[in-house]
């Protein structure tokens, strides 16, 4: 058989592996797509993060320079604050650089920094160009941590209280349900695990005024305890761990009953501590989906003191009117923890999330 | 097992149930009342009895196809917005999923990176994601920067009804398209490689394969990813939040925007709107998530 | 350290999993220091007798007592028993020394008194320098002295075994077997033990209870297991190669000899030794292939062809095909038949057995 007659190009783009060394145009609409993909998904990001580092005059400039930059300055004999640097390109065509003192309609008084005794003369502003160079400024994120009696701390703190407080408790409590809905026969735990997987139908969207008026009840409204206690307890979470639990011999937990442990100890002490992997997983999700929260804290926390880090920033041009910088420096602190925490576990977060399809 | 440990079980299963009791089943439950219930009382003791008036309320309309003619246009109108941005962003969004998912499962080179790429938004918080792209399209923003150097005038992305619904849903789909092309990619890597072989030894055309053996074989995962789609696309709230607050006017106005002003942001705040408004919603949900439940569990993919 | 010692007492013990009896009625006395092995087929309730001693299952109905006392309403932790299990279940993220002192911390013990019966028991089993390793990292043997170590920091009142050797390959299964036999003979506790596997019970056990289907079919020392089996279940589980069964009717009963007509074998005659049979009745004759012997030219005997030759240099196992099955011979010495070859064999001189229709001995009478 002809081997060539059945090896078209279009093979390679659905199989896995592809016969032959050379790149044939799938490999390069393959690329092509990755690489704009690449662009698409990056670029954004990239940018708010470059942005951030921008002074405010460099934010204001249209359109907008690519890298930070700050004005080229010099200092020159005579005056006291660095003069800002110009190329000036004079009648004759002879090309220049001079310092700038003071800038007067469309003329400006520049001085020679290489020869400041000469004394000061006037420049047309359309035949002179600033000179920048790259800088990366962190005025932005200065300001944002020292501004408004440090209320982004406060921030800061609420999110991360939340996050590890509810993660915490998260992976205890649901730890808990899948050990007795693994490890146990009893009258009932079918209907207690349905029930617990039946929550799957009740998100928060559907049920946001009851939520409300219970939280309002237990007097938790303003209170970061208000929106951990609606959820802790993760439906996916159970189920991801008594799955993981199911694989754990029984023979172990009939070992540690002869070996005097009580059943508590047995969870924490032997269960527990097998289940790390899986406890890994449901905490990653925990701790994005606490992180990243928004509904929940906008109807229940309606004080800045309470802010989450999510509601400062969606809260934050309203307030303040638009300062474009510390809302960029404010965003790109946002979204920090959980891109660098992606950084590193990346494989175990995309394993999990291809195994359970939860987020 | 010890008889005297029958409630050994019960005690661990605690904490779990008083919590899903209390912020789950309950508030189904109160859902219920409020639905039924007028005034703007939190407390549902304190509120009179209505009926249906609200779901009539909600539901009255001179002519359906015009949101002004009915009495809660705003709750139309999100309801319309629903149905013209639900099947477009989760067609797009598993559309550039399914390709993004095939290019990745590939013999290419630097799989990990560019998987990562694809991946790594769906860590951004809506808030993170809608400033970005706040950012991005502003009237001075990088956009119209690119526009700019390329000799076209500003646009003002935003503000015109058609262009603010489009880029919600080209934003929804950037920050979500991993997620669905993470569970893809695992769902194409379990096919064997030597059905593919088995194929090409059989002469099928690459097109007869996709069809006939990929798409086949990708169907049960497909099905899943594109429920959980759905079930997501319907509660879409956060990012067009921020971004466009829902606006211009009620161009981008989803239904759980549309609960939030109900039940409170606008004074007064009608709880019995909002929750009938849920109660319709979660109908929708619980019928999908129905079916993902029983595709999960009766198909081979894991939902 | 004196070990604790105890006797075991089961009495109309019954086990039900839903509609299955998987234990029907079983009572047997095991006195002090005893090392009992409890043999079977699987699924025959071997282990779950042992499950309901630990106490790891419930009894349907029936008693177990410890030196005189019931234990049935005792939870495991407190019957003063130990268990090694078929899988080791050894802690896996503990190290040898963890798991060793975990069921001694559990008891709120000193931590003096752990350590010293941790060092007893690792010095005596020689996992010591192990101590600080977690199990994954030790070999099966050295998990095995770990499970068997973790059973004897405990000092408990009776062992018990469940198939602890069966992870283990045959050459360090015979090392294991002769430990365990040392150890029973060192700490003198009552020890269950149990095993699919007749040469274990044979090499190790003082007495050898043999269970089918949840019924308890045979109690004694191996060696009375082997000479006089009950029935021909306990004759074809005990006994490596399996016993010979030739299927046959009584063609007459004399006073002191019979004749039994083998299926297609023709007829043999043997002393009565006052068995109970009669003319006519359909029997089953069983013989060990040990004790299968060539008949000299000129005696009685069944003509066999042989299939294949086992040659063992020791001794020779012919394979020979008869009209009711299979018969194998084992004889010492290197034999010098040929595949294809009829020979003549007749059972050494009463080293045979005669079954019922029962499948029950019919027992020669005392």
């Amino acid at each position: 058989m002809a081997e060539g007659a059945v090896t078209s190009p279009g093979w390679a783009f659905l199989a896995r592996r592809r016969g032959g060394i050379r790149a044939d145009w799938t490999d390069w609409l393959t690329y092509g797509y990755l690489v704009l993909g690449v662009v698409v998904m990056l670029a954004p990001v990239l940018w708010v993060v470059l942005s951030s580092f921008k002074s405010e005059g460099n934010l204001l400039e249209f359109p907008p320079t690519v890298l930070p930059e700050a004005a080229t300055t010099a200092r020159v004999v005579g005056y006291d604050r660095p003069l800002p640097l110009y190329a000036v390109t004079s009648a004759s065509g002879v090309a220049r650089t001079l310092a700038q003192v003071r800038r007067v309609g469309i003329e400006a008084q520049m001085v020679d920094p290489a020869h400041p005794e000469a004394g000061v003369f006037a420049v047309q502003i359309d035949s002179a160009r600033a000179l920048k160079h790259f800088h990366i400024g962190t005025e932005n994120y200065s300001k944002l941590l020292a501004s408004a009696g440090g209320t982004i701390w406060s921030s800061i703190y609420n999110t991360v209280f939340i996050t590890v407080v509810a993660t915490a408790i998260t992976l205890l409590m649901n730890s808990m349900a899948a050990f007795a809905l693994s490890k146990y026969r009893f009258r009932g735990s079918g209907v207690a695990l349905l029930a617990i997987l039946a929550t799957l139908m009740v998100p928060a969207t559907v049920v946001l005024v009851p939520i409300y008026l219970i939280v309002s009840e237990l007097r938790l409204v303003n209170n970061l305890w208000g929106v951990i206690l609606p959820v802790i307890s993760t439906p996916t979470g159970v189920f991801l761990l008594r799955q993981y639990m199911l694989t754990i011999p029984d023979e172990l937990l009939e070992a540690a009953r002869m070996d005097h442990a009580s059943e508590w100890r047995i969870f924490w002490r032997i269960v527990l501590p097998l289940a790390t992997p899986a406890l890994a997983v449901v905490a990653i999700f925990s701790i994005m989906s606490r992180w990243n929260d928004f509904l929940l804290p906008l109807v229940i926390l309606n004080k800045p003191e309470v802010y989450t880090l999510q509601l400062a920033l969606a809260g934050y041009s309203d307030e303040n009117g638009i300062q474009y910088g510390m809302l960029l420096a404010m965003t790109t602190l946002t979204a920090l923890p959980l891109a660098l925490g992606f950084l590193f576990l990346q494989r175990y977060i995309m394993t999990g999330i291809a195994s359970t399809g939860i987020k | 097992m010890d008889r005297g440990n029958r409630i050994v079980p019960w005690m661990f299963l605690l904490p779990n149930l008083a919590i899903i009791t209390l912020f789950s089943l309950a508030p189904v439950l109160i859902n219920v009342m409020y639905s039924v219930t007028g005034t703007d009382n939190l407390y549902p003791g304190e509120r009179t009895y209505v009926g249906l008036a609200n779901f009539a309320t909600l539901l009255e309309c001179g002519n359906y196809l015009e949101p002004a003619t009915c009495s809660r246009d705003l709750f139309w109108r999100s309801v319309g917005n629903a149905l013209l941005f639900v099947p477009t962003q989760v067609v797009v969004m598993i559309g550039m999923a399914l390709a993004t998912a095939i290019a990745l499962n590939r013999d290419i080179r630097a799989r990990g990176f560019f998987r990562g790429i694809f991946f790594f938004p769906v860590m951004l918080s809506p808030v993170v994601v809608a400033m970005t792209w706040l950012w991005l399209l502003q009237r001075d923003g990088a956009l119209n920067g690119i526009l700019g150097s390329l000799g076209f005038e500003r646009v003002t992305w935003l503000t015109d009804p058609s262009r603010a619904f489009k880029w919600s849903v080209f934003v929804t789909v950037w920050a979500h398209m991993g997620f669905y092309t993470i569970i893809l990619l695992a769902g194409l890597q379990s096919i064997p490689a030597d059905i593919y072989e088995a194929a090409k030894m059989d002469r099928a055309s690459p097109w007869r394969v996709f069809t006939r053996i990929t798409l086949p074989l990708l169907k049960p995962v497909l099905l899943v990813v594109f429920i959980l789609a759905v079930i997501r696309s319907v509660q879409t709230f956060d990012e067009i939040y921020v971004l466009t607050g829902g606006g211009p006017g009620t161009a981008t106005k989803m239904i759980v925007h549309y609960i939030f002003d109900t039940g409170f942001a606008t004074m007064p705040r009608n709880y019995g709107l909002a929750a009938a408004a849920s109660l319709m919603l979660g109908a929708v949900l619980f019928v999908f998530t129905a079916i993902q439940m029983r595709i999960s569990r009766s198909g081979g993919a894991n939902g | 350290m004196r070990s604790l010692m105890a006797s075991l007492t089961i009495e109309g013990l019954s086990k039900t999993f839903g509609v299955v009896d998987v234990i029907r009625d079983a009572s047997l006395e095991i006195p002090d220091g005893e090392f009992v092995v409890f043999v079977g087929p699987s699924g025959c309730g071997k282990s779950t007798l042992l499950r309901l001693i630990a106490g790891l299952e419930d009894a349907t109905s029936g008693d177990i007592r410890i030196d005189g006392q019931s234990v049935v309403r005792t939870p495991a932790a407190h019957r003063g028993v130990a268990m090694v299990f078929q899988s080791y279940a050894l802690y896996p993220h503990m190290t040898v020394r963890e798991n060793l002192a975990f069921g001694l911390e559990n008891m709120r013990m000193k931590k003096a008194e752990v350590a010293a019966r941790v060092d007893h028991a690792a010095k005596m089993l020689r996992i010591d320098p192990y101590l600080d390793r977690k199990p994954r990292q030790l070999s099966g043997g050295q998990r095995q002295r770990v499970a068997i170590g973790r059973a004897i920091t405990r000092n408990p009142r009776i062992f018990l075994f469940d198939e602890p050797l069966s992870n283990l390959d045959a050459e360090l299964r015979v090392l294991m077997r002769v430990e365990i036999s040392k150890l029973h003979d060192r700490l003198k506790n009552t020890m269950v033990y149990v095993t699919h596997d007749q040469v274990e019970a044979m090499t190790m056990a003082d007495r050898i209870v043999v269970l089918r289907a949840g019924v308890i079919e045979q109690v004694g020392p191996p060696l009375e297991l082997y000479n006089s089996p009950r029935n021909k279940f306990v004759a074809g589980f005990i006994g490596s190669p399996r016993m010979n069964f030739i299927p046959g009717r009584i063609v007459r009963a004399g006073a002191s000899d019979f004749e039994i007509d083998c299926d297609g074998l023709g007829s043999l005659t043997l002393p009565r030794d006052g068995r109970a049979i009669q003319e006519g009745q359909f029997v089953t004759l069983g013989v060990r292939p040990e004790h299968l012997e060539l008949a000299p030219e000129g005696t009685q005997g069944w003509p066999l062809e042989v299939d294949v030759i086992e040659q063992h240099g020791s001794s020779t196992y012919l394979h020979c095909s008869a009209p009711a099955g299979e018969v194998l011979l084992h004889i010492p010495g290197q034999g010098r038949q040929r595949e294809g070859e009829v020979v003549r064999v007749h059972p050494a001189p009463g080293k045979w057995h005669l079954f019922g229709a029962d499948e029950r001995r019919i027992a020669e009478a005392a």
